[in-house]
């Protein structure tokens, strides 16, 4: 963070090879981006440069000059004589300069790496059994690499509090930490919770919060992912799964319109955790802790597991004549979502234009905290907005709802995962007519619903969505859903196809997004599913530069943002 | 035969004289403040030169000429500028800044308001130790005697130059002697040194602000140099070596105490043998540690020879180093603070190094991965080797260990920690071996060091 | 202020003129530590969350500091409090036989408080007064040349209560010159 740099690239000398980096960027990332692995623990790209663990240590030279007159002294051979730093210098505080000159793989910068490693394991415990860092531990990985491969410490080793308790989510065991100090810059610099600290001196410093104070903000979780070795592990995934059997899939956050790109971790169809995938536009290496929990809803009792039509369970295609038969000549309302995916609103829009519809949408908002939880907390009100699902910033509340049914302008329903009852229609008015709920959990409004069709949770499909600063991310598909379900833009597709006279619509998101890019402005040519999941697009915002969107300055978002990036 | 100089006291001048106590009306009736009239009558640049012109190179350890020190500030940034004495005196075997304090505090602050006005600074601070509990009374008084005679604070001697000055007192930390330690220290935090790049404290000191630190000696000869000039001063002493110095001698001396001789007038064998009385009766010089713990150890009967910067060739014996800031370079350690610490043949080199070990152990911040590990695994080893538990391979096992240390740390205390082991373990390697097979100590010696 | 701080009134006006002499308030907390444990003998938790409070900081910050100084204690010492230096000039003129001593002679290990709280002991690092060792610091008067017998007689005196009217101890401040003012 102390190489703030622009993107003018310049020539260095990486180990003997000429390569051009951009100027001002600091070694460690001058080198990672050849491919060159300069190890570090205390230093990471979004946090300040601390300079502690010595891990990064380079040998460094600058092309000499004349001190009288500033030209450039020169080799025999006309090349510029290069004056090289006598002691190594930390490669994460050390910019680069034009006609730099680094050594990563010399003898001296293998010794102080096989030092630096020696004296981080002298006191550290041999817990790497039972310590959930396993597989993804920096001390491990550079030992392996980087180490000398054996100890010569035979005296005793210091001992400091093990499996303390530092906050709710969070479990500290201070022998293990090597005082990198990553998770107190963090704390004051990102999560703006100034709450830990290190007590005692010399080896003896221990990481710890104030007698009566805990790591209990939001944002916790983060100095778990990354502390680079196993002194700050997560309570919760604690002891579950060895990290070696998870797959990595992406995602993105559903908690609120900050749109954190996430890693979700299963094994065999279950979700065990899900971490922040680095996006240096929208959440840099961060997300919340409560968006930590979400997997949770996947396996929880409410989640509808099978269509049924009265209560009664049916096979699907049964259900969907149901719904068929709920809507034929009646005049139907259909409640969108902000919860739901880009391909689905464009769907329920359409279905919206067959059947004539009144469309109806309610936005959920709740404080914003400045940081990523934005005070709109569905990941994808601009998407509503993007397919026309309606043309005003969505309020609290379906009170026109509720006024239609009452003056009879609705006469049927079609409800995505919303809960009516709490947005202000009462069940008087829903007793008046059929309903049919598509969604992935049970409510109160599903209880009453004539249909219910089951959905997929965000886990167990493809889809994207478009965050505060209107860029449009793109997630995959996680986990398998239950037994027998498919994702909504198929269930979507099918009452379309089934209400039209010619049935063109398809669900497979080749030809879906096909059909997205031709119909709508803001979208490209061209543009894939996959070829989003690898790099995001920006809409441009200028059309709805006049809507009182709710959010709040945070972390990569100011109110007067410009389309550009 | 002796061709012994004398001591010049410039500094310690009235310091020890009956006469002559630390209230101002003393220091006043000595001509004091004079030089600080002299100072603010020149352009601040001018006084500048003057201090470097007169080669005074820093007298806290690390000997930087201050002149040099002094033209890195950065002018230029708009911040203000800070001036502060590092008065924290921590070195094993360093004494003479107390006599300053607590003798002739007045000669510092004349001193710091010479160099506030040359580098232009409008708030100083004294960084005292802890310890000097009734130093930072003697400041405190001593400044606001001066304040009221115009001579510190707001328009000083009825100029428009104001300096304020404080006094600050430490707690008991030796990191704290560590510039940026230092400056961490000031600004209320833990005492972790800074990287530098780029927090040099000319340009990123005091509040991100460009900051001078200097030590206590150094700011006291300031006024000297004002008043004979910077050409004359650098005619005291050697070239490249200008002043008096302050040497604190220390240890199995029969006289030790402190002693303030030109630069290079004497050599260590005439200050040993003669100005402090040689060793106590029965015994024989072993080891000299030079310029407090810090610096590398001497045998008693090594030999030194090559070139000195000059082109001369030299070949000297314990005895022949001159006492200044090359001398001791040349022998392969440094003068560093000037403390001079001497061991006689009762020492068990082992348990001394097991001391030594400690301190720097002890007195680590612990920021740094080599520092914070190696110097604790250092005294851990001699420590064991001491209760019984050494192995022949501990020697080069510490030696090891402190060449991992030497060079890869943020601050130079992972120096100030290797040098000691890694000189006592090469010089004395055959008293490491034998503890191995026996844990004796040499014969006349009851003497515990840990 | 929820958490209860008993600071006399001259503590509290020291505080209140100190915090201003520096730019900033945070730089000022090792000063109010020191003015804090002056009068209460220690900084304990309580007093950590007074001063962070006092200075618009976190407890944390503060508690960083307490622990990081040998100076700075969470639990007070005894009513005399004796500290001798261990570091090598003084070790090598014999400080390690006059700590044994004073263990003996007081009744407390080094680095504890004697149980009745009358005596504490604390083998400290170099004190600065390497030429006159062993050096030993009584509560704010510091001594030289305790070796060997001087040890034994000194910590006699001083459990006597006859230190301070010992010619033959006299501590380095008191040795100071002074004159009557003119």
């Amino acid at each position: 963070m102390i190489s703030p740099h622009n993107d003018d690239l310049i020539t260095i000398r990486l180990n003997g090879s000429e390569v051009e980096v951009p100027n001002g960027i600091n070694a460690v990332e001058a080198a990672a981006l050849h491919g060159v692995e300069v190890p570090h623990y205390c230093y990471h790209p979004k946090l300040s440069v601390a300079g502690n663990c010595r891990m990064c240590l380079v040998e460094m030279g600058t092309p000499m000059r004349d001190r009288a007159s500033g030209e450039a002294i020169l080799e025999d051979d006309g090349s510029p004589k290069i004056g090289w730093v006598p002691k190594p210098v930390i490669g994460c505080a050390t910019n680069v300069s034009p006609g730099m000159h680094l050594r990563t793989e010399s003898e001296l910068v293998q010794d102080c790496r096989e030092g630096i490693m020696e004296f981080l394991l002298v006191n550290h415990p041999l817990d790497c059994p039972i310590c959930d860092q396993a597989g993804e531990c920096r001390l491990q990985e550079f030992a392996t690499d980087y180490g000398r491969g054996f100890s010569r410490y035979v005296e005793r080793k210091n001992v400091k509090p093990k499996r303390t308790r530092l906050g709710p989510r969070v479990t500290l065991d201070d022998e293990r930490c090597i005082l990198c100090s990553r998770c107190i810059r963090f704390s004051q610099e990102v999560a703006k919770d100034d709450v830990l600290g290190f007590v005692d001196r010399g080896s003896f410093s221990t990481l710890t919060c104030f007698p009566g104070k805990e790591l209990s903000n939001n944002y916790s979780l983060n100095t778990v992912d990354i502390c680079p070795v196993g002194a700050l592990t997560s309570t919760d995934f604690r002891f579950k799964m060895r990290v070696w059997f998870l797959k990595e899939s992406k995602s993105i956050c559903t908690e609120s319109s900050a749109g954190c790109n996430t890693l979700v971790s299963s094994r065999e169809g279950k979700i065990h955790r899900i971490t922040p995938r680095r996006n240096d536009q929208v959440n840099d290496t961060w997300m919340t802790d409560s968006g930590r929990t979400l997997f949770h809803s996947v396996r929880s009792g409410n989640r509808i597991l099978r269509p049924c039509v009265e209560n009664q369970d049916v096979p699907m295609e049964e259900a969907i004549s149901a719904a068929l038969n709920c809507f034929k000549g009646k005049k139907v309302g259909v409640v969108a979502s902000c919860h739901s995916t880009l391909e689905e609103q464009y769907l329920t829009k359409k279905l919206i234009d067959l059947t004539q519809a009144k469309a109806f949408i309610r936005g959920h908002f709740g404080e914003d905290d400045g940081i990523l939880l934005s005070a709109d907390r569905s990941p994808n009100l601009r998407g509503a907005l993007l397919v026309n699902l309606t043309n005003q910033y969505p309020g609290e509340s379906l009170h026109s709802l509720n006024d239609a049914i009452s003056s009879g302008e609705v006469e049927s329903l079609l409800v995505l995962n919303e809960d009516l009852l709490s947005s202000g229609v009462t069940e008087e008015n829903l007793d008046k007519l059929p309903i049919v709920y598509l969604g992935t959990h049970a409510n109160e409004t599903s209880r009453l619903a004539k249909v219910t069709l089951p959905g997929l949770t965000v886990f167990e499909k493809n889809g994207s969505f478009i965050n505060r600063s209107f860029i449009l991310q793109a997630f995959e598909q996680s986990i398998p859903g239950p037994v027998g379900l498919v994702p909504q833009v198929n269930i979507i597709c099918d009452l379309i196809n089934q209400l039209s006279n010619e049935p063109s619509c398809s669900a497979s998101f080749d030809d879906l997004w096909e059909s997205m890019n031709a119909s709508i402005e803001g979208l490209p040519e061209g543009l894939t599913h996959t070829e989003l999941v690898k790099s995001a697009l920006q809409i441009d915002r200028t059309p709805w530069s006049d809507m009182p969107f709710v959010e709040k300055e945070a972390l990569h978002y100011t109110v007067e943002e410009t389309t550009v990036v | 035969m002796s061709n012994l100089p004398k001591e010049r006291r410039i500094i310690l001048k009235n310091a020890d004289d009956p006469s002559y106590s630390n209230q101002i009306d003393c220091y006043v009736r000595m001509g004091g403040y004079e030089n600080l009239k002299k100072a603010i009558s020149m352009q601040p640049e001018e006084v500048g030169e003057e201090v470097l012109k007169s080669g005074i190179r820093g007298r806290g350890g690390a000997g930087f000429p201050a002149g040099m020190k002094w033209k890195f500030l950065d002018r230029k940034s708009g911040k203000p500028i800070y001036l502060i004495c590092n008065a924290d005196e921590s070195e094993p075997g360093t004494f003479k800044d107390r006599q300053i304090i607590y003798k002739d505090p007045h000669q510092l602050i004349e001193g710091m308001m010479i160099a506030a006005y040359a580098i232009g600074a409008k708030l100083s601070f004294i960084y005292i130790r802890a310890e000097f509990h009734e130093g930072a009374r003697i400041l405190n008084r001593a400044i606001e005697e001066a304040k009221s005679h115009g001579f510190c604070g707001n328009n000083i001697l009825g100029t428009d130059f104001s300096c304020d000055l404080v006094v600050h007192r430490g707690a008991g930390a030796y990191i704290c002697g560590e510039e940026t330690g230092l400056i961490e220290s000031l600004e209320g935090k833990r005492p972790n040194p800074r990287i530098k790049p780029p927090y040099f404290p000319a340009v990123l000191g005091l509040y991100q602000c460009p900051t001078i630190v200097n030590n206590v000696e150094t700011l006291c000869n300031v006024r000297h140099i004002i008043e004979m000039g910077g050409d004359e001063f650098s005619k005291i002493g050697k070239p490249n070596n200008t002043g008096t110095r302050i040497w604190c001698v220390s240890g199995q001396v029969v006289k030790p105490g402190y002693y303030e001789f030109e630069c290079g007038s004497l050599t260590l064998g005439q200050m040993i043998f003669e100005v402090c009385g040689g060793l106590l009766p029965g015994r024989s010089l072993k080891a000299v540690i030079p310029g407090g713990s810090s610096a590398k150890v001497l045998r008693a009967d090594e030999r030194f020879s090559g070139t000195l910067k000059d082109g001369t060739e030299f070949d000297w014996g314990l005895e022949d180093i001159p006492l200044d800031f090359d001398g001791p370079m040349a022998a392969g350690s440094m003068s560093g603070s000037g403390g001079i610490i001497v061991m006689d043949d009762t020492v068990d080199m082992v348990e001394a190094m097991a001391n030594v070990n400690a301190f720097y152990a002890h007195e680590s911040c612990g920021q740094c991965t080599p520092c914070r590990e190696g110097s604790l695994w250092m005294r851990k080893i001699t420590q064991r080797m001491c209760s019984g538990g050494a192995r022949e391979e501990d020697a080069d096992l510490l030696l090891s260990v402190a060449n991992q240390i030497e060079g890869r740390t943020i601050c130079a205390f992972g120096e100030a920690a290797a040098w000691p082991t890694q000189s006592f373990v090469t010089k004395f390697k055959d008293d490491f071996i034998q503890k191995a097979s026996s844990s004796e100590k040499p014969e006349n010696s009851t003497l515990q060091l840990i | 202020m929820d958490n209860q701080l008993e600071l006399s009134e001259l503590t509290l006006s020291k505080i209140d003129e100190v915090i201003p002499k520096y730019p900033e308030k945070r730089s000022a907390a090792l000063m109010v530590i020191h003015l804090v444990q002056d009068e209460l003998g220690s900084v304990n938790d309580t007093a950590c969350e007074w001063i962070a409070d006092r200075l618009g900081l976190q407890p944390i910050n503060i508690k960083e500091l307490v622990t990081f100084y040998p100076m700075l204690v969470q639990k007070p010492w005894g009513r005399k409090h004796i500290r001798v230096c261990r570091t090598l000039p003084c070790a090598l003129r014999g400080s390690y036989a006059t700590c044994k001593t004073f263990e003996k002679k007081f009744g407390v290990k080094e680095g504890h408080v004697r149980e009745d709280g009358e005596y504490s002991l604390e083998f400290m690092e170099c004190l600065a007064d390497c030429g006159q060792g062993p050096v030993v610091i009584v509560d704010e008067k510091t001594y030289e040349n305790i070796e060997g017998e001087r040890a034994e007689k000194f910590a006699q005196l001083l459990t006597d209560g006859k230190l301070d009217d010992s010619e033959e101890f006299t501590s380095y401040e008191d040795s100071l010159i002074k004159l009557p003012e003119s």
